[in-house]
């Protein structure tokens, strides 16, 4: 009688942590955070809800669903033949040499990634933290400006680096040591038992952040009749943008200048009295319809941007978690409801909290210019906060969900560095989180304490966080679409599924989606990195040109140095690992 | 908010809502879905060769 007891009791232990909501919530945990809650609302607020939403779902469709797809088709079919890092699942996918090599480089991004991504966590947890402790009292915009250069260091190097409340270096250390403590308890007992509880409880708090937000009405109907919580969802989600333009001169001769967004009937009534008094020939009022919209590129490319970032797809981390499932384990639902997950955060919580609690407050004319992630973030939002009646306690719940998102992320992109080093170098738990934390430790104290203009952080994200996502992502659409081949592919997604892939996603994988971000990387090397049609090249390409002060140009060098230097490592050891070789032969032997 | 926006709103927000939801459900009605989950935990190199001994021993 005694035996079946044990037995069920083994089999109840395994499967409490072991679940599919537990892999759906650690896949979702990666791509849920701070892109969720403050890149989304300054992108669609910047190009007007309607447009920006079709863009968006059509992104998410033929762009973002697809590479998800295929991140979890490629890194379970890996798996099952025993890889689990990116070098081992691209070798397994690829059967040929190089494949070692193009998986280094992709561990190049979740490794790089995370160095700076810490501490941002950090500023999360600080200012959480200094909300709770009522030690952020903002008045006015300055104030919050002078605190977010004040904690990050932004003035002068080593500038955070003081134990001290209203700096950034105690929250790092703390944020620093909890994400090794739990990649270190392993992925069933650290990332999933983290990402089980922590991502419910995130979205719990968003949705009672939402629920102030919404309720705000407006808070100063006197002095600021104009800033209210409906003036902010217009401002956001309106189809079309309305725009006061002054003529001005210009080189080019004379020309209409916009000057600033007008949303609300108020808004609109008394700049229509302005245009009256100063007369139409100075100034007139001008409308972008959805279809005007829809027919800016650098729409397009933000609406694909926002999916393809907010999804963490081209990290490899999909890859990496997919590749512990075996050919029973569904991934086709598995995929769609982690995906999901992270648009109803985006959508639904993001999309309704922090741009519309900003206009509240502030205005439209308030935050122009302002709608950018660390701007929107760290220095409007606590501003917000200050200005709102028991703002102390929504101020730490936002900051705290915040938090937990970084972290969940932050353990993503720890574990393809860990699988790596136990697989091409045999090292045990202890030997792998070892190694990985003392190179986590260098990057890391590079970006905190080279603050200087968060120029480390910058560089590391254009190049890594952004240049280099790109390549590999499209690297994996190609290996899912045509290496591995889209009926193999299909094949291998369908095992264990328990929803079918429509056929249309079959053109779609082979040809649509990498065309698309062929499409979109070509654009955005075009447009925005090169300056085709506005003649400003990226500042990130200048800064490689020395353009910027000594001081800049060393951290921008030591920055690129470190990339080099991590991609160097992890292309020596995977070209020397024996387990890729072995791979190699044992295929050969296979094909002869 | 202008009744085009309010409409955007509502259903770019009610679509992701229901998906969201629909996959959800779809997870949690599958009988025995959890039954197929292979361990989500991995073994590192020092957990199988203490495994392999520990076997070997009994």
């Amino acid at each position: 009688m005694k035996k079946p007891k044990k037995k069920q009791t083994k089999k109840a232990l395994k499967e409490s942590w072991s679940s599919r909501i537990g892999v759906i919530l650690a896949v979702a945990g990666s791509a849920i955070g701070i892109g969720n809650f403050l890149r989304f609302p300054g992108q669609i607020a910047e190009f007007g809800g309607g447009a920006f939403m079709i863009a968006y779902f059509i992104a998410f469709l033929v762009l973002g669903l697809p590479l998800c797809w295929a991140e979890w088709t490629v890194g379970r079919y890996a798996g099952r033949l025993g890889f689990h890092s990116i070098p081992g699942i691209v070798t397994a996918i690829t059967k040929r040499p190089f494949g070692k090599y193009i998986g280094a480089l992709c561990l190049v991004i979740p490794t790089i990634v995370f160095m700076y991504f810490v501490c941002v966590q950090s500023w999360c947890l600080g200012y959480a933290l200094n909300f709770l402790f009522g030690k952020i009292h903002f008045t006015d915009a300055h104030d919050a400006a002078v605190f977010f250069a004040n904690f990050t260091g932004l003035e002068n190097i080593g500038g955070s680096f003081q134990i001290s409340w209203d700096k950034a270096l105690p929250f790092l250390i703390v944020a620093f040591t909890a994400n090794f403590i739990l990649i270190y308890r392993g992925v069933a007992k650290g990332i999933e038992w983290f990402c089980k509880f922590a991502m419910p409880i995130l979205l719990i708090l968003a949705l009672i952040v939402l629920g102030r937000v919404l309720t705000l009405g407006t808070p100063n109907p006197e002095s600021a009749p104009d800033a209210n919580i409906s003036n902010g969802l217009g401002f956001m989600w309106n189809p079309q943008k309305t725009f006061l333009e002054a003529k001005r001169e210009t080189t080019q001769g004379m020309q209409w200048i916009r000057q600033k967004e007008i949303v609300g009937e108020n808004a609109l009534i008394k700049a229509q009295s302005i245009i009256d008094q100063q007369g139409p020939e100075k100034l007139r009022l001008t409308t972008l319809t959805i279809s005007d919209q829809l027919k800016r590129p650098k729409l397009w490319l933000a609406a694909s941007g926002q999916i393809f970032f907010s999804l963490a797809v081209g990290f490899g981390i999909i890859a990496t978690y997919a590749s512990y499932l075996t050919r029973k384990d569904d991934i086709v639902l598995s995929a769609l409801t982690a995906t999901s997950a992270n648009e109803f955060t985006e959508v639904s919580l993001g999309g309704l909290i922090t741009i519309p609690a900003a206009v509240a407050f502030f205005g439209v004319s308030g935050i122009a210019g302002n709608t950018s992630l660390f701007s929107l973030g760290f220095n409007v939002l606590p501003l917000v906060f200050s200005s709102m009646p028991a703002g102390s306690f929504f101020g730490f719940l936002f900051f705290f969900l915040l938090f937990l998102g970084s972290v969940s992320a932050c353990l993503s992109m720890l574990q393809p560095g860990i699988a790596f080093l136990e697989e091409a170098l045999g090292f045990g738990r202890k030997g792998s989180v070892g190694t990985l934390s003392a190179l986590m430790l260098m990057g890391t104290f590079l970006v905190a304490y080279y603050s200087f203009n968060l120029k480390a952080l910058g560089t590391l994200d254009f190049w890594v966080g952004t240049f280099l996502i790109f390549v590999m992502s499209t690297i994996f659409i190609i290996l899912f679409g045509w290496v591995l081949g889209v009926d193999k592919a299909f094949e291998e997604a369908h095992q264990g599924s328990a929803l079918k892939l429509p056929k249309i996603y079959k053109p779609i994988l082979k040809y649509l989606c990498p065309l698309f971000l062929i499409t979109i990387f070509v654009s955005w090397l075009g447009m925005d990195v090169l300056g085709i049609g506005t003649d400003t090249l990226d500042h990130h390409i200048a800064d490689l040109m020395g353009q910027e002060s000594h001081t800049e140009t060393m951290i921008v060098f030591a920055s690129i140095a470190t990339i080099l230097l991590v991609t160097f490592a992890f292309i020596t050891i995977a070209g020397k690992a024996s387990i890729y070789k072995k791979e190699l032969k044992k295929h050969a032997c296979t094909n002869k | 908010m202008t009744t085009g926006g309010l409409t955007i709103m509502l259903i770019s927000v009610s679509t992701v809502t229901l998906l969201f939801a629909w996959c959800i459900y779809k997870v949690l009605s599958i009988p025995g879905e959890t039954e197929h989950m292979h361990g989500f935990e991995m073994e590192t190199p020092d957990e199988k060769a203490q495994k392999k001994a520990d076997e070997k021993g009994a």
